[in-house]
């Protein structure tokens, strides 16, 4: 299965079949839930602007953020994607941004559907709290999917990786609650609900049986915290009863060994569902298994919404301006949001030229052991269109 | 690894440096030395005392190999074995009494794979250990082993991990039904002398870089104490590096290459280190390659933390690796870092060789073979 294919739902017909086969019927909320893909009613869902272009926020983000997000819009741009961009250079970086922050959340919540780069969060006590989690919470956009996978021509040390991370977005470490009871101590709360491991579980199975795959494997550290990762992991266990019969296996594996796991023997693994902090280290590994945070793209997906930014959250300050950035991520991100919105055509038209790009071999930039440069990938991705 | 100088050369080096400037920052030593210093004394004849806790499963196998070797290479030890099958007391899980004495009077022992008895009411032996005798730091070498092929080479990494509070505290409650609140507890006090050790150990070693791993873009009060603590105790040591990486970033990059990281330390608090510890480990071909050491105020504990394999006990085929390194550890904390440096040589030699090891590492030969050949390359 390619790439393109693993993420691309074959619909409801697929459901169907299956549903058919194994003679079976597949309980409502296996239905109702949502795919990263052109679900039947996509077009109806997302507004359009008039002329049948679809308005779209941009948000470039700090770091990378402004070059690689100029390489999808020139690559849209070329093969005219009705597309119209309202962009928002909000910066984490500087004090003032946070009226154009608010700004980038309404056209967000008008348009319903963005492309964006990573914000900078400062470290400091008394700066202010992340922009792209305060985005995941106040949109709901509860589940991350990452989806790592070995590519032909990227050069790495593990052969056949095909597994996807499906990480809860909103809740968990990420609750942003602290306080100093003491001077010296503090207490962190995480806050782990029924709701939402259930949700996000469904979402997963849902996943799952979309896109053809096998497994779903509960990641948790329910040993230690009994009952945090034990809530967690006992409903996933519930949600995996409801679909045996769609036969989806399931199994749980605890965080220090998934993590060990994956280093050493990658391809055992198929979908991984877990909270929030474990999806962050766990995508992080998977990246670096595929071949680094420059290819491997990601959104975030609710009810309502979707966002859609490169899988690997970093903001990349250390190249920042030197046009060496790769833009693959960012790209199959932009891919993966067309398809969202039901432009199917285009979507794998520019996801196949960036894999022929990538499959070649002949521009590749620093991260993947080449010299071209940003623009260089942009140049051989519109060559191929 | 065996090409470069080794870390111990670079630690003499470094050590002879440090001790000619030391009086200017004693103060540094003053306070770690009570709490993670090794201070015993050998007895009348030369030799240093050492519990042993043998363990359950494969682990007197694999801890006979390990005296076997010890006595061949006259290391100056003396073991005294203990049990320490955990027994309730007053309704709580506590190791035998002749145990704690043991090891709080010889301050330092090796410990065999323990298997946790399953039951409600018993709490882990590791974590029952871990309070018993205030094992603060764990400290998760991984070194690749020449011989032993895996997707990365010259992995060379060193990890601290705070190993007393944290996301491991504990304390949990469920708030209404589906609504569960966990506390993760950073105190500035256990941070801070988790700090201390790393860079004991960062200078100990021949490292000249302490890196601190958090979260703090997103924990920003509780792992941002953290990284206060570190950088207090940074200051401390003007010859070490100090810097910081995130989380993400830091499993990103060792999980693409680990090269970089071959001379630093990195700290962190304890799940992260958790996570990060097993990562490395897979990176070198398992737990049955990584030794690891527990660093306390009233004693250290190194042990194997690999399981106790139940399906080979008592068949002779059990590989000693894990056990051997982390007793090296133990030498290097006791300060016996020649007899250390000459076991390791030839446990690293026999497995290069490739002829005589153990099934686990795609040999054949038995746990007396393994060590044999160890000892015959002393």
């Amino acid at each position: 299965m390619s790439f393109r294919t693993a993420l691309k739902s074959t619909g409801a017909a697929n459901l169907l079949s299956t549903a058919t086969k194994s003679n079976v019927i597949i309980p409502a909320s296996a239905r109702s839930a949502f795919s990263l893909t052109n679900s039947p009613n996509a077009k109806s869902r997302v507004p359009m602007k008039y002329g049948g272009k679809f308005a779209c926020t941009l948000i470039p983000g700090d770091g990378i953020g402004a070059e690689i997000t100029d390489s999808v819009k020139e690559i849209f741009e070329s093969i005219n994607v009705p597309i119209e961009w309202e962009q928002f250079d909000v910066s984490g970086e500087t004090t003032g941004g946070e009226a154009l922050f608010r700004q980038a959340m309404d056209s967000l919540k008008r348009n319903k559907v963005g492309l964006k780069g990573i914000l900078y969060t400062p470290m400091e006590v008394g700066g202010h709290n992340s922009w792209n989690v305060a985005m995941r919470q106040s949109l709901d956009i509860y589940a991350s999917v990452v989806v790592c996978k070995s590519l032909p021509g990227v050069p790495t040390r593990h052969q056949n990786v095909d597994f996807v991370i499906i990480r809860e977005n909103t809740e968990g470490e990420y609750a942003g609650l602290e306080h100093t009871p003491f001077p010296g101590v503090v207490e962190n709360l995480k806050v782990s609900t029924r709701a939402k491991a259930d949700r996000i579980a469904r979402f997963a199975f849902d996943f799952a049986l979309k896109n053809g795959r096998k497994k779903v494997t509960c990641v948790h550290k329910a040993n230690i915290m009994k009952l945090g990762d034990g809530l967690f992991l006992n409903t996933c266990k519930a949600v995996a009863e409801e679909y045996k019969s769609s036969g989806i296996a399931f199994d749980a594996m605890i965080v220090d060994n998934t993590s060990m796991q994956l280093v050493s023997k990658p391809q055992q693994f198929d979908v991984m569902v877990m909270p929030n902090l474990y999806g962050n280290i766990t995508s992080n590994i998977g990246a670096a298994l595929v071949g680094g945070p420059g290819i491997v793209p990601g959104c975030n997906i609710g009810r309502e919404y979707a966002l859609f930014e490169p899988g690997c959250r970093h903001i990349g300050k250390d190249i920042m301006g030197t046009n060496k950035a790769n833009p693959t991520a960012m790209i199959l991100s932009g891919s993966m949001l067309l398809r969202h919105l039901g432009l199917e055509k285009q979507a794998n038209a520019i996801a196949t030229a960036v894999y022929d790009v990538l499959k070649e071999g002949k521009t590749r930039t620093a991260d993947l052991g080449g010299n071209a440069k940003t623009s260089d990938v942009t140049k051989a991705v519109i060559d191929k269109l | 690894m065996l090409a470069k100088p080794s870390p111990t050369t670079i630690a003499n080096a470094l050590r002879s440096f440090q001790a000619a400037s030391a009086r200017s920052y004693a103060s540094a030593f003053q306070s770690s030395a009570p709490s993670s210093a090794y201070a015993s004394k050998p007895d009348a004849s030369g030799n240093y005392t050492v519990s042993l806790i043998p363990g359950d499963g494969i682990g007197p196998e694999i801890s006979q190999s390990v005296k076997d070797i010890y006595t061949a290479a006259k290391v100056p030890i003396k073991w005294e074995e203990v049990d320490v099958t955990p027994i309730l007391k007053n309704g709580k899980t506590s190791i035998p009494e002749d145990a704690i004495t043991s090891i709080k009077k010889n301050t330092v022992a090796l410990k065999g794979p323990l298997a946790t008895p399953i039951g409600k009411g018993h709490v882990s032996l590791n974590l029952t250990l871990r309070r018993t005798f205030s094992l603060f730091a764990n400290v998760r070498p991984c070194v690749s082993i020449q011989g032993y092929k895996t997707a990365y080479d010259n992995v060379n990494t060193v990890l601290i991990r705070e190993n007393t509070e944290g996301e491991y505290s504990g304390i949990e409650h469920e708030i209404v039904d589906g609504v569960v609140q966990s506390i993760k507890l950073i105190t500035y006090e256990a941070s801070e002398r988790v700090a201390r050790y790393a860079f004991h150990y960062a200078s100990e070693h021949g490292r000249n870089k302490v890196t601190a791993i958090h979260k703090a873009n997103i924990m920003k009060m509780s792992d941002g104490m953290f990284l206060q603590a570190c950088r207090e105790v940074a200051k401390e040591y003007p010859n070490i590096h100090y810097d910081e990486d995130l989380l993400d970033r830091a499993c990103l990059r060792i999980v693409q290459n680990p090269e970089p990281y071959a001379d630093q330390v990195m700290v962190m608090p304890n799940l992260y280190g958790d996570i990060l510890s097993d990562m490395c480990a897979g990176l070198i071909g398992g737990l049955g390659l990584t030794p690891s050491g527990n660093i306390g105020k009233d004693a250290s504990i190194f042990e194997a933390v690999h399981g106790s394999a139940p399906d080979i006990a008592g068949k002779g085929l059990a590989n000693p690796s894990a056990l051997l390194l982390s007793s090296l550890m133990m030498l290097r904390h006791m300060n016996l870092f020649d007899k250390a440096e000459q076991i390791e040589k030839a446990i690293l030699g026999t497995i290069a060789e490739g002829k005589h090891i153990t099934g686990d590492l795609g040999g054949k030969a038995s746990t007396q073979e393994f060590t044999d050949r160890i000892i015959s390359k002393l």
